[in-house]
């Protein structure tokens, strides 16, 4: 007899988007809008100089290039439904993030990608979907949560988990308006701090998972936070009787090529620029919990 | 709601998963339908903690107030949470304030009836007590997770 709970999930690896063009190679795009999500960060809407759309599945990321001022990796934020327009959401942290945010309607970019391995839409379909993200994480996950409201009969029941610091960390509120106002999607939001005029939950995004309407077999859960709030994360799943092979993180280190050469984004026998950025957890568990890697 | 009608609320709350029918009726001696509006105090800071309350559907903010601050909200409880550990430790009064976020249904239970039957029966008692632990264990841990500061940038392993 066949236990449908037992059932192997067979290996995540699918076929990666590789870049169209010469991949070290930046294209030129141009911004069409930009709006301010919070007060660190930033959503550019772009479209491309040569007119040729990026297609991406949801979880790739980009090389952005600010011309005179470097480049860095920025996952795709935007609805993968959408060719009109590449969306990419930013926290200003450093060197090119803040060159990036002064970026005005008009102005030119480079862009390399997409890159990496994204999230497995097609293993999870006829499955709950689970989406947990911390702060700014929610924007890797954003182009899965679209994909998945654009296919909703594909799957079984969805919840969206969000934690940030403050209700003034929250990002995408339009969507997670609009999310909310649907009747099928269950979307919980949580913040560690707020003062008393604040409405909504304060706790820790994993006492969330609890209480999300789920069920625990048939789940694939896609976390995308700090890497510590990804371990409780993934501890608190897993106590809810998640297997390890139905929950997915995506990984974050420095990047430089985007294409298994350099070796910078290394994490054990693993680049995550290639191999990456989105892992099975149970395929990368030792290296998530090592501290120094 | 009458006493012998709070029975099956009691026995099918996960707080009082696996205790005996026999000790969730003992302890439903103990326990009262009750119900608040949003904005309604639970409790305040200082007052006798004399009961703990098993949320059946709403939304608690336990607050903290400082003189010269804006009040915080550490927490919200919502349906099926634990509120108020107080009423087990002396001296017995409320270390925080709880205000209902929206109409909130819950049982209450009163601790000194609780405390005379745990006296009575320390079977009961450590069974309580163990149920206890792990809610104040649970709460102590997400507390850490909060102090972590999780969102923040403080290696920059990750800008998430
Ligand atoms: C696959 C991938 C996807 C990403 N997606 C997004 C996204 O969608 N939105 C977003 O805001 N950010 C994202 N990031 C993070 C982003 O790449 C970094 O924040 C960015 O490179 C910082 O560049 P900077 O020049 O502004 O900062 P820098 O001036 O380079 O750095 C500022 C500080 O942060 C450290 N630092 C910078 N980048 C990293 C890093 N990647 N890992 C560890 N430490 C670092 C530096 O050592 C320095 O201390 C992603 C990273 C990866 C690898
Ligand atoms: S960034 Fe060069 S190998 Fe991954």
């Amino acid at each position: 007899m066949v236990n449908e709970f037992s059932t192997p999930v067979v290996p995540t690896i699918e076929p990666v988007m590789q870049p169209s063009i010469e991949p070290m190679l930046p294209r030129l795009y141009q911004v069409q809008r930009t709006h301010k999500e919070t007060h660190e960060t930033f959503t550019l809407e772009l479209t491309p100089e040569d007119g040729q759309p990026l297609v991406f599945t949801p979880g790739q990321f980009n090389m952005l290039y600010a011309f005179g001022m470097g480049e860095c990796a920025i996952s795709i934020s935007g609805d993968p439904a959408d060719s009109s327009k590449l969306m990419h959401t930013t926290r200003i942290v450093g060197t090119v993030t803040t060159a990036l945010s002064k970026l005005r309607p008009g102005d030119v970019l480079g862009i390399r990608g997409p890159f990496g391995r994204g999230w497995s839409m097609d293993l999870a379909e006829g499955n709950d979907v689970v989406f947990v993200a911390g702060g700014i994480g929610l924007a890797p996950l954003r182009p899965a949560i679209c994909h998945v409201l654009n296919h909703r009969e594909k799957y079984g029941k969805v919840v969206l988990l969000l934690g940030t610091r403050t209700p003034q960390d929250i990002v995408f509120r339009r969507d997670l308006q609009k999310w909310r106002s649907r009747l099928d999607v269950e979307v919980l939001v949580t913040v560690d701090r707020a003062e008393s005029g604040w409405q909504g939950n304060v706790g820790v995004v994993t006492g969330l998972i609890r209480r999300a309407p789920f069920d625990r077999l048939n789940t694939i859960a896609m976390i995308c936070g700090p890497e510590i709030m990804m371990q409780f994360t993934v501890m608190e799943l897993l106590k809810r009787g998640v297997p390890a092979e139905k929950i997915y993180v995506t990984m974050e280190r420095n990047m430089k090529c985007a294409i298994g050469f350099c070796g910078h984004c290394q994490l054990g026998p693993n680049f995550l620029c290639k191999d990456g950025p989105v892992f099975r957890y149970d395929e990368i568990k030792f290296w998530f919990e090592q501290r120094e890697f | 709601m009458t006493l012998s009608s709070l029975a099956p609320i009691l026995q099918e709350h996960e707080f009082f998963a696996g205790l005996s029918p026999e000790y969730v009726q003992l302890l439903t001696e103990c326990a009262s339908n009750i119900r608040f509006d949003a904005g309604d105090m639970l409790f305040r800071q200082g007052e006798p903690a004399d009961r703990f309350y098993l949320l059946r559907q709403g939304k608690v903010a336990i607050e903290i107030s400082a003189p010269g601050r804006p009040t915080l909200t550490i927490k919200t409880l919502g349906d099926n949470d634990v509120l108020g550990w107080s009423w087990l430790f002396p001296p017995y009064q409320w270390q925080f304030d709880a205000r209902a976020l929206e109409l909130t249904r819950a049982v209450a239970l009163d601790g000194r009836c609780l405390r005379g039957k745990c006296d009575n029966d320390p079977v009961l008692g450590y069974e309580l007590m163990k149920r206890f632990s792990q809610i104040m264990l649970d709460s102590l841990n997400a507390t850490r997770l909060q102090l972590l500061d999780l969102y923040g940038l403080p290696d920059r392993r990750s800008a998430w």
